[in-house]
């Protein structure tokens, strides 16, 4: 009867990416910011857990928005 | 010599905006220059006024946002008062909408006032009437309570006796036998289930004890037979095209469990939801509430007819989830967390705010908006009082010396 669900293919969850360190200084300093600048998510966010996201990392979060097409944006994983 | 351009070419010139225009620009551009047919230079004339135009149209640095998003979101909510408690029927169902549900969706409480389930089926049974309406009793919670015509206390007996209700029974599709097995769940050790007659369930308790009797009444009562905990109705609708053809079925729910739902057999986990946000929030993380939110303030904006900027809703989502819970904007979240003692205490309960910072020895660095209008400090860390003069004015000495002597 039950099974196990992937939230990340959910309707509401838009596409998640972990980055790698390079990749993630790199994206901080183009925009200027230190890491803990960076909008947060929690490392039990359901997202965090199924890609196995450590504090510390910073995910990239493709959005599908009606006024960009489709806008990047960025959370740093701290503990919680 | 006047060739359209190609569309390799006008794809490369397009792109190498990569990082100045959105994806949504770019691909228009690029769309509705092969549209014209037009040649390289005036594709490349055309997209540099583009670039030219949105960067005009950019929000200038120090720019109020949240003010102005506040603003746009107040000024509407002001014409929703007049049509407060607005209930839209969807058939049997209630739907809170209005200032109410807009209060409810910024106060983000913990269960809204009429909470609701959208769930889809899977592809192979959506478009099956009857499997829908087989999920739909399937999760729609049973009690006892809702399948008994009377209850009654026998005193003598130590019994519990249920006259259970067929008619009620075949509807929710719940047999004697259900009943049964449910009932033996809460007997207790020395209890014993009996059915008498065709419609009658005698619990009998075993103990000669009045109060652990009146206990295993209202326990029974409450006894869940199937379903879902939380979803205290359910219906099924078909969802139709604009020309009135039945795409698929889909079932609304009252009442909302989406963790319980989503790992149901039988209906699409990916675009079933719920209105209730925290649960989006604990089930799907994060960036699902912040898209929950703007769905569900979208939904109450679009009811009135209200058209109010994309923008400003998602301003408000993301001060709602940047710190990566969901807050609710107010007294207990965005408001209260300020840093700023002042603009805390500017907003409510003043006098409980300013007297535990002062027992707390807080100090106040004056560098919000709020801060400096109470203290009257000019300028206003705002637009162009955001910025600060780097520029060393000190007078040459000689023109100072001048002055000095006149």
């Amino acid at each position: 009867m039950t099974r196990k669900i992937n939230v990340l293919k959910h309707r509401l969850v838009p596409r998640h990416v972990v980055l790698s360190r390079e990749d993630a200084k790199r994206v901080l300093s183009r925009m200027g910011v230190k890491k803990t600048e960076l909008p947060w998510m929690f490392s039990t966010d359901p997202v965090a857990e199924a890609l196995g996201a450590q504090p510390g990392d910073v995910v990239m979060i493709i959005r599908e928005s009606p006024t960009a097409g489709r806008s990047v944006s960025y959370r740093l994983v701290i503990s919680g | 010599m006047a060739r359209p351009v190609s569309e390799k070419v006008l794809w490369s010139l397009v792109e190498q905006y990569y990082d100045v225009l959105p994806e949504r620009l770019r691909r228009e551009l690029y769309e509705k220059i092969l549209e014209a047919g037009l040649t390289k230079s005036e594709a490349v004339e055309v997209i540099e006024e583009a670039v030219r135009r949105y960067k005009a149209s950019l929000v200038a640095p120090g720019e109020a946002v949240g003010m102005v998003a506040a603003q746009s979101l107040g000024e509407p909510a002001t014409q929703m008062t007049l049509r407060t408690f607005h209930f839209a029927g969807v058939r049997e169902l209630n739907v809170t909408l209005g200032l109410p549900r807009m209060i409810e969706i910024v106060d983000v409480r913990r269960e809204p006032s009429t909470p609701i389930m959208e769930i889809y089926l899977e592809p192979e049974l959506a478009k099956d009437e009857k499997a829908a309406l087989r999920i739909a009793s399937e999760i729609e919670l049973t009690t006892v309570e809702n399948v008994t015509r009377s209850v009654m206390l026998d005193y003598y007996e130590y019994a519990v006796v249920l006259e259970l209700d067929p008619d009620v029974m075949e509807n929710r599709g719940v047999t004697l036998d259900d009943v049964v097995k449910a009932l033996n769940r809460v007997k207790g050790r020395r209890g014993r289930v009996e059915v008498q007659g065709e419609n009658t369930v005698v619990v009998y308790l075993g103990v000669e004890d009045i109060p652990k009797l009146r206990r295993l009444h209202d326990r029974i009562l409450q006894l869940r037979i199937k379903g879902i905990k939380g979803i205290r109705h359910a219906i099924v609708k078909p969802v139709r095209d604009d020309e009135g053809n039945i795409v698929e079925y889909m079932i609304m729910t009252e009442g909302s469990n989406l963790q319980a739902v989503l790992s149901l057999e039988g209906i699409d986990p990916e675009r079933t939801t719920t209105n209730n946000i925290l649960e989006v929030y604990e089930v799907l993380g994060i960036e699902a509430a912040r898209a929950a939110i703007i769905e569900e303030i979208k939904k109450v904006l679009d009811e009135h007819g209200l058209d109010v900027d994309y923008r400003h809703i998602m301003m408000v989502a993301d001060t709602m989830t940047y710190t990566g819970k969901v807050r609710q904007v107010g007294r207990h979240g965005v408001a209260g967390e300020k840093s700023s003692v002042l603009a805390r205490a500017s907003f409510e309960v003043t006098v409980k705010n300013l007297v535990e910072a002062a027992m707390r020895g807080e100090e106040d660095p004056l560098r919000g908006v709020i801060e400096n209008i109470i203290v009257g400090n000019k300028p206003v860390p705002i637009g162009t009082g955001a910025v600060k003069l780097k520029m060393r004015y000190e007078f040459p000495v000689a023109v100072a010396n001048k002055g000095g002597e006149e």
